[in-house]
């Protein structure tokens, strides 16, 4: 059927809002890392652009499109552009699918993200798995041994890490039945999924950190044995693209954990006066709690050692998914 | 390994409650202390009369050899210090100046002092120069008309002189005050009188809430 998701413009539309969104999310990530990490350490942080420092994202991105663009003599001239493009088209691309409710308008169907693809969880994890080739094909290409070390360094932690969010998100999909985010988060109703699968949340959100290059997990840019791993020969907006696609991809992943675990734009109970916010709202603020744990996590947790960090991934976390996977499994299959 | 991070969490969520220790310099200032080596003053005496006579010892003292003065002789009829020069010129390079102090310890009258003054940076180098007019303390009561005759001079009659009153010297005040005074509601020292435009007590703390 042709419901007003398939119109042109509608859809035209929403790519420009999500677009905006995302890069206004992305702007004011930074502030809020900044400001969060400022109160944390007992200082004020931006507060002298705008007031509470509110215009600080829009002077640091002017200042990074004014920037001379320094780089390698040496560099591959191809890829060293492909590193930072794909790190923001992939985190831009990740978001299309990601819903933010449903609404019944004039008695059509409404969708809140652009592509309702119905295998979107497989398409969201191939997209972000994407993001590895940015990050090392930018520490390749930068022909320095700082970028190279933190190119190797992020395609192993990010594959090692990809196993364990898959595993995961398994425990999830087998509750629901599908790989339909929508439905996914339909399936919630009344009980959302953190309650059935606690384990894989943490597992997945820990996970996450490592998807996301954040501390504790940020060994592919530890600045003090790498200076910036593998944007180090980056400036300008080059290094602009990276930075967005760092916090875009926080967005992301903080966004399927909503969808996924805390029951996606549900409202918190299912009565008065609860379900009279919009669900996009209840969405949006789920994603900006979890965005806040991300940021109090890494002001709060010292970066593990590399062969600790493979361990845990390895060791830790992928047994402890692969248990969730079987005990999820036997509880459905007994009660089916 | 789970209760550490949670105690970890737990710390900075606190930290996040409680107010930030920064000084939002330029609106608050911390005062600084009695015996801060900031930008140069020259003092008067209390009646207005120079402490400098133009003698150069600071000058001399000056490891970098910042300070330039050029002396002149007091008219007797209406003398600028009390004795029988004056500085007529008193320039210090504030960009060469390491704010040792000696100019202050070779200083026979205690006219050079360092001041609490700190923020002393400029678009324009020639600025960086300060001349005896910025550095001499101010006296509001100070016009020609009430300038007292001074009983000191070059030249002038020394019978009947009665004893300069010295004033209050900046040594003492500085004493004084690190004796007396809490530094948190001090006035500044050096100040002597000096109308500083450096405030001295911080807000209280709430109110610089940013």
């Amino acid at each position: 059927m042709i419901g007003p998701d398939d119109l042109w413009w509608v859809l035209l539309i929403k790519c420009g809002v999500l677009v905006v969104f995302l890069l206004t999310a992305f702007a004011y990530l930074t502030l809020a890392e900044r400001k969060i990490s400022a109160r944390i350490q007992l200082r004020y942080g931006p507060n002298r652009v705008g007031p509470f420092g509110m215009l600080q994202p829009a002077a640091d991105g002017l200042k990074l499109f004014f920037k001379e663009n320094v780089a390698p003599a040496q560099r591959d001239k191809v890829l060293y552009l492909v590193g930072p493009s794909l790190a923001g088209g992939a985190a831009l691309l990740a978001y299309a699918v990601i819903p933010w409710g449903t609404n019944n308008w004039f008695g059509h169907e409404f969708h809140w993200d652009i592509a309702h693809v119905n295998v979107g969880l497989l398409f969201i994890l191939g997209i972000t798995s994407l993001g590895v080739y940015s990050l090392f094909l930018g520490g390749f290409a930068s022909n320095s041994k700082y970028s190279l070390l933190g190119g190797l360094r992020s395609s192993a932690q990010l594959i090692s890490y990809e196993m364990a969010v898959s595993f995961a998100l398994i425990g999830v999909v087998i509750l629901s039945g599908s790989l339909d985010l929508e439905k996914i988060v339909g399936s919630q109703q009344g009980l959302w999924f953190i309650v059935l699968q606690p384990l894989a949340f943490i597992l997945y959100f820990t996970a996450a950190f490592a998807e996301t290059n954040r501390l504790p997990f940020d060994l592919p840019e530890a600045e003090t044995e790498l200076i910036a791993g593998y944007h180090t020969e980056y400036s300008a907006m080059r290094f602009g693209l990276y930075f967005l696609g760092e916090y875009i991809n926080m967005v992301t992943v903080c966004s399927i954990a909503t969808a996924l675990f805390l029951g996606g734009w549900l409202p918190l109970l299912p009565f008065h006066p609860f379900d009279w916010i919009p669900g996009p709202i209840w969405f949006l603020g789920k994603v900006g709690v979890l965005l806040f744990v991300m940021i109090w996590v890494r002001w709060t947790l010292p970066r593990l050692r590399y062969d600790r960090l493979m361990n845990f991934g390895w060791k830790v976390l992928l047994p402890l998914g692969l248990i969730n996977i079987v005990i999820t499994g036997a509880v459905v299959a007994l009660r089916a | 390994m789970i209760k550490e991070i949670a105690k970890g969490l737990a710390f900075t969520l606190k930290k996040m409650g409680t107010h930030p220790i920064t000084v939002q310099w330029p609106e608050e200032q911390k005062p600084v202390s009695p015996r801060h080596r900031g930008r140069h003053i020259l003092h008067r005496y209390d009646n207005g009369l120079e402490r400098c006579i133009g003698c150069e010892l600071c000058a001399a003292a000056c490891p970098v050899g910042c300070i330039y003065v050029l002396a002149a002789e007091n008219d007797p009829k209406s003398p600028i210090s009390p004795g029988e020069r004056y500085a007529e010129r008193y320039e210090i390079n504030l960009m060469r100046c390491i704010y040792c102090g000696y100019c202050a310890e070779a200083c026979p009258t205690e006219a050079i002092t360092l001041g609490p003054r700190f923020e002393l940076a400029d678009y324009r180098r020639e600025r960086t120069v300060v001349t005896k007019a910025e550095l001499l303390e101010a006296w509001p009561g100070f016009t020609e008309a009430q300038r007292p005759p001074s009983p000191v001079g070059a030249g002038a009659d020394q019978t009947g002189r009665e004893e300069l009153d010295p004033g209050v010297r900046p040594r003492a005040a500085w004493a004084a005050q690190e004796k007396t005074l809490d530094t948190e509601t001090a006035p500044l020292p050096g100040a002597l009188g000096v109308p500083v435009d450096v405030p001295t007590v911080i807000e209280p703390r709430g109110t610089r809430r940013r």
